[in-house]
């Protein structure tokens, strides 16, 4: 069982329209440029230089990847990741 | 009539089109409404400001709509109070309180962002409105969202306080109460957001509500004699407030209200959810994210969107931080509604207990003329106070029984 990536709007034009795709175990920024073969022009848009971009939020079975290892944080079989825009709210 | 060029990438600078949209696709960074300056000078005199209604609409020409306000006709413009007796207390000569605790209709300054949401995205022509919310905006979206016969849909945190949540049930809307955090809730909702073509006031009409915030920095500035503040105190949870009162004094520059800004912008938090001032005091842009832990609920995202432009103003302006204990949020409670007769909520503890250690530690001048942001009303979140406040005198409806209580209160 693959890892499940689910993608936000902003990116859907580069995955065909599709909401969910399938990834490769291992670490969250192997998983991107591994996407990006198959969507090209995935990771430029959620990375830069081997890091996240400021406003990209990526959770790893809904925890925050800034709570384990950012983008080194290693991802398994039948995890699920979502990718996710900063979104604001409160003062 | 509208002043609105367009949108654009706060990061990167792409140009968009004004629609629903609120992420770069291009870096994801957010996008900001960009006007033209140029044309609104000369057309919005202090003149024409001061012939309007007492509402936030009066600066209308700087606010993101097309045509006509539609939603909180009755907001804003609440009072700037000078708190002598407070500033007598802290060694302040010129202390004043911008009084959100009054909005029109829910009594916070939600009331400003939702108004302005909700006109954009009846312009849009969306017929539901949703948001995801630590109380305040809940209240504010159910409650203009009514009077504008709006479909609603309202995702809180479920551990939210029981009179939060009658406080938005009064209004009808579809409430939905989630089993987590409110960064748990605002992630659940982009999803949301995704899937359903709802207006979600703080997700894709976002560029368009955060500029109502500015509304409370306009009146500052009004109220004060058209001259901006020498410091200013500003709760902040994404920190989008904070930056927004900023651009507010930019802006007024900019198109001509006043000459100079020399206001120096303080960053207030909950020491229990804290990552822009934590950023604020390492020196550093990047903010990492918290789990909070703080009865200032209003306050307690950990995962601020707006914190890294937060910590810009802060530098930008060479304002600073604080942040405080639980213990210090009830003590500010308590000490702004005994000096000013002002009953703030938790939110505006944090911003005059911060305020005291700002003082105290020199960031901010005792000289200086400093506003305080006073974003809430007290009575949303009388939870926190609870058991720190003093206790009735008990007595039988008798005189004698009164006497005796009078003797005790005499003796204090």
């Amino acid at each position: 069982m693959p890892v499940t990536v689910k993608i936000p709007v902003p990116l859907q034009r580069l995955t065909q329209g599709k909401e969910e795709v399938e990834g490769e175990p291992g670490t969250i920024i192997s998983l991107i440029k591994s996407l990006d073969q198959k969507y090209p022009g995935l990771a430029e848009r959620i990375s830069e230089g081997g890091k996240l971009r400021r406003f990209v939020n990526i959770y790893v079975n809904e925890e925050d990847v800034r709570f384990k290892k950012n983008e080194e944080t290693e991802v398994s079989d039948g995890d699920e990741v979502s990718i996710v825009p900063a979104i604001a709210g409160g003062i | 009539m509208g002043f609105v060029k367009g949108l654009k990438c706060r990061e990167c600078g792409r140009e968009y089109s004004v629609d629903p949209i609120y992420v770069c696709e291009f870096c994801f960074g957010p996008l900001e409404v960009a006007y033209d300056y140029d044309g609104i000078k000369g057309v919005l005199t202090r003149e024409k400001i001061l012939s309007r209604p007492q509402n936030l609409w009066r600066y209308k020409e700087l606010l993101p709509i097309d045509g006509e306000p539609t939603s909180g006709l009755n907001s804003g413009f609440t009072p700037l109070v000078r708190a002598d007796k407070l500033g007598a207390h802290l060694g302040m000569k010129r202390l004043y309180i911008k009084d959100d605790t009054v909005t029109h209709p829910t009594l916070s300054f939600k009331d400003r962002v939702v108004a302005v949401a909700l006109t954009k995205a009846r312009e849009f022509g969306f017929n539901t409105v949703a948001c995801a919310s630590t109380g305040n905006l809940a209240h504010s979206v159910s409650a203009h969202g009514a009077a504008g016969g709006f479909k609603r849909f309202i995702f809180i945190p479920a551990t939210l306080e029981k009179s939060k949540i009658i406080a938005s049930l009064v209004y009808g809307p579809n409430l939905i109460a989630v089993d987590g955090n409110y960064d748990d809730v605002n992630r659940l909702c982009s999803e949301v957001a995704n899937k359903y073509k709802w207006a979600f006031v703080n997700i894709n009409i976002r560029p368009f509500y955060a500029e109502g915030s500015k509304t409370h920095g306009y009146e500052i500035v009004e109220q004060l004699g058209w001259r901006s503040p020498d410091a200013v105190v500003v709760p902040c949870a994404s920190g989008s407030l904070l930056t927004k009162i900023w651009k507010s004094f930019k802006e007024m520059k900019e198109v001509g209200l006043i000459n100079d800004v020399n206001t120096k912008v303080f960053a207030a938090q909950a020491t229990g959810c804290s990552p822009i001032v934590a950023a604020i005091k390492a020196g550093v842009d990047v903010i990492k994210p918290v789990k909070p832990n703080t009865i200032a609920k209003s306050l307690a995202i950990g995962n601020p969107a707006d914190g890294y432009y937060a910590t810009q103003v802060i530098k930008e302006t060479g304002g600073y931080g604080a942040d405080v204990s639980d213990k210090e949020i009830i003590e500010a409670i308590k000490l702004l509604a005994r000096t000013e007769g002002i009953f703030g909520e938790t939110a505006g503890g944090v911003t005059l207990a911060s305020a005291i250690r700002l003082i105290e530690s020199g960031h901010i001048d005792r000289e200086a003329l400093t506003v305080l942001c006073i974003t809430g009303n007290g009575l949303k979140t009388k939870e926190a106070i609870v058991g720190h406040t003093g206790e009735p005198y008990h007595i039988n409806p008798n005189l004698k029984s009164f006497e005796e209580a009078l003797e005790k209160i005499n003796s204090k």
